[in-house]
């Protein structure tokens, strides 16, 4: 039996590999982020001059503040609405057009964004003829869309959580008296709380993370932080770019570390807990 | 004690519970694809918005007018088609790749000992939290003619000249695996990860090599697995936009790409549309082939 800390088996070999080639490119990504030289890759010694002119960039830290905006409304809408579809995915097995739910759930995880782009933005414009609304595109329609395929990424992390959950915990509550409301907010919630919070975190890193259906959705004044890179990467390499980029790793570095740090406790305290009783 | 429902939380509770999602999607998914058939039926105009509107009263009649001429258009040209034939390719031949990397990577998560598993995992999924943009974008400093593969091949004397690799399809099917190997690796170590142990054991006790047991045991009761992470790759890569259009040559045609350049070059909405109608019906099967093995999935997980 093979494991990926001994043995130098076929399969060790290969996830190394595989490891190697997920992170050189960022390693040399924020090496090069602290390059003097307005050359990207040549080399003429350390520096932070990029920051500073990173942070000195306007347009680029305004886009930054209405992307985060845009990921906070849409993760937690997104997280809101999955509550309700996992529910009804794992809980209320058959109701009419049952098919078509779970259809319209999983599609857009697989659905190419140029196609959710474009379909979205002929709807907007369409909507704006018939109703009168919206009028104009901006961060209101990013927001929609976002929500929109943020949903089905939620639904599927915590009905998962949901379909695992002992349920005779909740069926105890409401033994004992409690009102099904009061059932699901005091046992239930708690025990899926890390799947939402799960859940709300890759919500709010995909919307940070969109180009291609931002650009369709989006009006004149509501560029985002991808659709701003996007067009200075399109351009050519540069430095203020790595300088971004390395924060950007930083940051989600930092989160997965504290959050696996996090778990790991829970896990080895359970399992004290479990070898004392 | 009466049992209650979770659904009664309210009046009328499962409606809502149902109706918020449901609602939703109908609007803001199912309801889009038919605005895209609908323009993709109509003729481009010089108008705002760019296309002839299909119902008109004229004189207390309701008119239809449904034009063809957009797909036969995009049948006469053959740009078109070898766009599509490319994006088909390119995404059969990532995915292999990605299996072909991806697979042992999530075999050696789903054997490795249980409390390191999700270690392991972390590490897999950790790049893809960072910037998909900024991903291929440190491609691009590596592949440059003057980038860091080439300045050090040539330090090493392997290559005299610099490669030619940036705005080629190579840089592109490097940009596509580096960015959806996670999409590999995560349903199949789920799938890996519920393999009974003994079966393998028995096998040994019985004779059977390794490999004899992996390609009899392990492999065809992985094909769940490999099938959702396969489609996971090949869809979206059809449509592929950002990739192709940062590291891929000016002959590096995917569909994304020329549907990208109809609608906002050319401003022409009908074809762009037609476009994103064709790429639908090519993915029609395979996005059943997937829905299908990812409800396998979740029912194996009952019994």
């Amino acid at each position: 039996m093979s494991s990926v800390e001994r043995r130098f088996t076929f399969v060790n070999i290969m996830f190394w590999i595989g490891i190697a080639f997920l992170y050189l490119p960022m390693v040399v990504l924020v090496v090069y982020s602290f390059n003097e030289s307005r050359l990207v890759t040549v080399w003429s010694g350390w520096s932070i001059k990029w920051y500073g002119e990173l942070f000195r960039d306007r347009q680029l830290m305004s886009a930054v503040l209405r992307s985060l905006e845009v990921a906070f409304y849409s993760s937690t809408a997104a997280v809101f609405m999955a509550l309700f579809a996992s529910v009804v995915m794992v809980r209320i097995r058959r109701f009419r057009s049952r098919v078509l739910f779970s259809g319209m759930i999983t599609a857009p995880l697989v659905m190419p964004d140029v196609i959710i782009g474009l379909s979205l933005l002929l709807l907007f414009v369409a909507m704006g003829q018939i109703v009168g609304w919206p009028q104009n595109r901006g961060l209101v329609t990013v927001w929609i869309a976002h929500s929109t395929f943020c949903l089905a990424y939620s639904t599927v992390v915590i009905s998962s959580r949901l379909r695992e959950m002992d349920r005779s915990l909740e069926e105890a509550a409401l033994d004992l008296g409690a009102t099904p409301i009061r059932a699901f907010i005091l046992i239930t919630l708690p025990i899926i709380a890390p799947a939402i919070m799960s859940a709300w975190l890759l919500s709010f890193t995909l919307s940070l993370d969109d180009v291609v259906i931002a650009s369709f959705v989006t009006g004149p004044g509501a560029t985002t932080l991808p659709i701003e890179v996007f067009s200075s990467v399109r351009r050519g390499v540069t430095p203020k770019i790595n300088a971004l980029a390395t924060i950007i790793i930083g940051l989600v570095s930092l989160t997965a570390l504290v959050s696996w740090y996090v778990t790991r406790r829970i896990d080895q305290r359970r399992r004290a807990e479990m070898s004392v009783h | 004690m009466k049992r209650f429902d979770i659904s009664r939380l309210l009046p009328g509770g499962r409606w809502w519970i149902i109706g918020v999602p449901y609602f939703w999607l109908l609007v803001f998914f199912m309801l889009p694809f038919i605005f895209v058939l609908k323009i993709a039926f109509s003729e481009a105009d010089v108008a705002i918005p760019p296309y002839t509107s299909m119902f008109e009263w004229v004189e207390d009649t309701l008119s239809i007018h449904i034009s063809f001429s957009n797909f036969v258009w995009l049948g006469s040209d053959q740009l078109y088609l070898i766009a599509y034939w490319n994006s088909i390719k390119m995404a059969f031949f990532s995915t292999i790749f990605c299996l072909l990397l991806g697979y042992p990577m999530a075999y050696a998560i789903a054997r490795a000992p249980a409390r390191t598993q999700a270690t392991w995992l972390l590490l897999v999924l950790l790049p893809s939290w960072t910037s998909f943009l900024i991903r291929v974008y440190a491609w691009m400093g590596l592949l440059k003619s003057n980038g860091l593969i080439n300045n050090f091949l040539l330090w090493t004397g392997i290559i005299q000249e610099p490669l030619q690799m940036m705005n080629t399809n190579f840089a592109v099917y490097i940009g596509i695996v580096y960015s959806y190997l996670p999409f590999m690796v995560l349903p199949l170590y789920a799938n890996l990860v519920k393999h009974d142990h003994t079966l393998l054991e028995a096998a040994s006790d019985l004779g059977a090599k390794a490999w004899v047991s992996f390609w009899r045991i392990t492999l065809p009761l992985s094909k769940n697995g490999v099938v959702a992470g396969s489609m996971l790759v090949f869809i979206p890569v059809v449509g592929e936009f950002v990739i192709p259009e940062l590291l891929g040559g000016a002959d590096s045609l995917m569909i994304g790409r020329i549907l990208w350049q109809e609608f906002f070059n050319n401003r022409d909405w009908p074809v762009a549309s037609a476009l994103a109608v064709i790429m639908l019906l090519i993915l029609l099967a395979p996005i059943a082939l997937f829905h299908r093995y990812q409800n396998k999935e979740s029912a194996d997980e009952f019994s």
